[in-house]
């Protein structure tokens, strides 16, 4: 079920996942699209990134466009060690995100890190911290990426 | 890649720009620069793909987007290079690749991330996802997330 009931915010949701002015005023610019003054504008993506509807606004930095790596990472975690492998885990900053998933490979965590090597070291790290296996599972091609959704 | 001072409009941006009516001049000073000069900076990180975009980054499980499908496919090897692009064109799948399998706990070789508001819309999608595969699909499982334990995307050093 959406808990989006504001037309405004459903059309900045669907409408602002990119494509942000790169201007002085940008938003009383884009505020024009939808309507929105710039006050309004700011107000409502205030509403949404306060109410955690949205992750964060602003730039998607490309880990391998800066010259970078990422790779997904599975484990399988015992169900009674989740939360303290949990805090292990994203004690790192390298983990990017990490979703608990349906599998007995039960954790999936992105590292994304700007020197391409601590990929590698951070699994280790990992490794030896929780004594637990780390499937790397690097992308050997990519198909499509669009990581916008619609609401 | 990145000089300095793009690495430092990198540090003060990447929790989010600030809300404020000039946000590229509250960065700017920030990092010491002149509004127009981070705004040609980033313009150019943009095109030159440092940056995928800039905007609003969605929480999906928030927007009530909970049943997140990461369906996975064991494809016979010669068969991923032809299937991968039409699976990647439907229009539900976020993103698709083609991962190196663990055997023997982990067969699959190509990943499809299905969004959807329930799971027997994202089932139905991969249906389809298992059509298009067709004789060269072996196995496949749908792995739903079932909690965000981490989310705040990339993240460097000052």
């Amino acid at each position: 079920m959406t808990r989006i009931t504001d037309p405004a915010e459903r059309a900045v949701i669907n409408g602002l996942q990119g494509g942000f002015p790169l201007s002085p005023r940008p938003f009383a610019e884009v505020g024009a699209r939808f309507g929105l003054d710039e006050a309004e504008m700011l107000a409502t993506l205030g509403r949404l990134v306060e109410s955690g509807r949205a992750s964060r606004f602003g730039p998607l930095w490309n880990a391998e466009g800066i010259g970078g790596a990422v790779c997904l990472c599975a484990m399988a975690v015992p169900p009674e060690r989740f939360e303290e492998v949990t805090e292990a885990v994203n004690a790192h900053p390298e983990v990017a995100h990490n979703y608990e998933r349906t599998h007995r490979l039960n954790m999936w965590f992105v590292l994304s890190a700007e020197r391409p090597e601590r990929i590698a070291e951070v699994q280790a790290e990992i490794e030896a911290e929780t004594g637990l296996q780390v499937y790397p599972m690097p992308k050997t091609r990519e198909f499509f990426i669009d990581f916008r959704l619609e609401v | 890649m990145l000089d300095p001072q793009d690495r430092r409009i990198l540090a003060a941006t990447q929790k989010g720009l600030p809300l404020v009516a000039r946000p590229y001049a509250a960065v700017a000073e920030t990092v010491g620069m002149e509004e127009a000069e981070v705004i040609d900076r980033l313009s150019r990180l943009l095109d030159a793909g440092a940056i995928r975009r800039i905007g609003l980054i969605p929480n999906h499980y928030a927007l009530g987007l909970t049943a997140n499908g990461m369906s996975v496919w064991d494809v016979a090897d010669e068969a991923v290079a032809g299937i991968g692009p039409r699976i990647g064109a439907l229009d539900f799948v976020t993103h698709c690749y083609e991962r190196p399998r663990h055997l023997p706990h982990w067969p699959y070789n190509l990943f499809a991330m299905v969004h959807g508001r329930s799971r027997p819309e994202v089932e139905d999608k991969a249906a389809r996802i298992a059509t298009l595969i067709g004789p060269a699909l072996r196995g496949h499982e749908i792995l739903y997330s079932t909690r965000i334990l981490k989310k705040t995307g990339l993240r460097i050093a000052a």
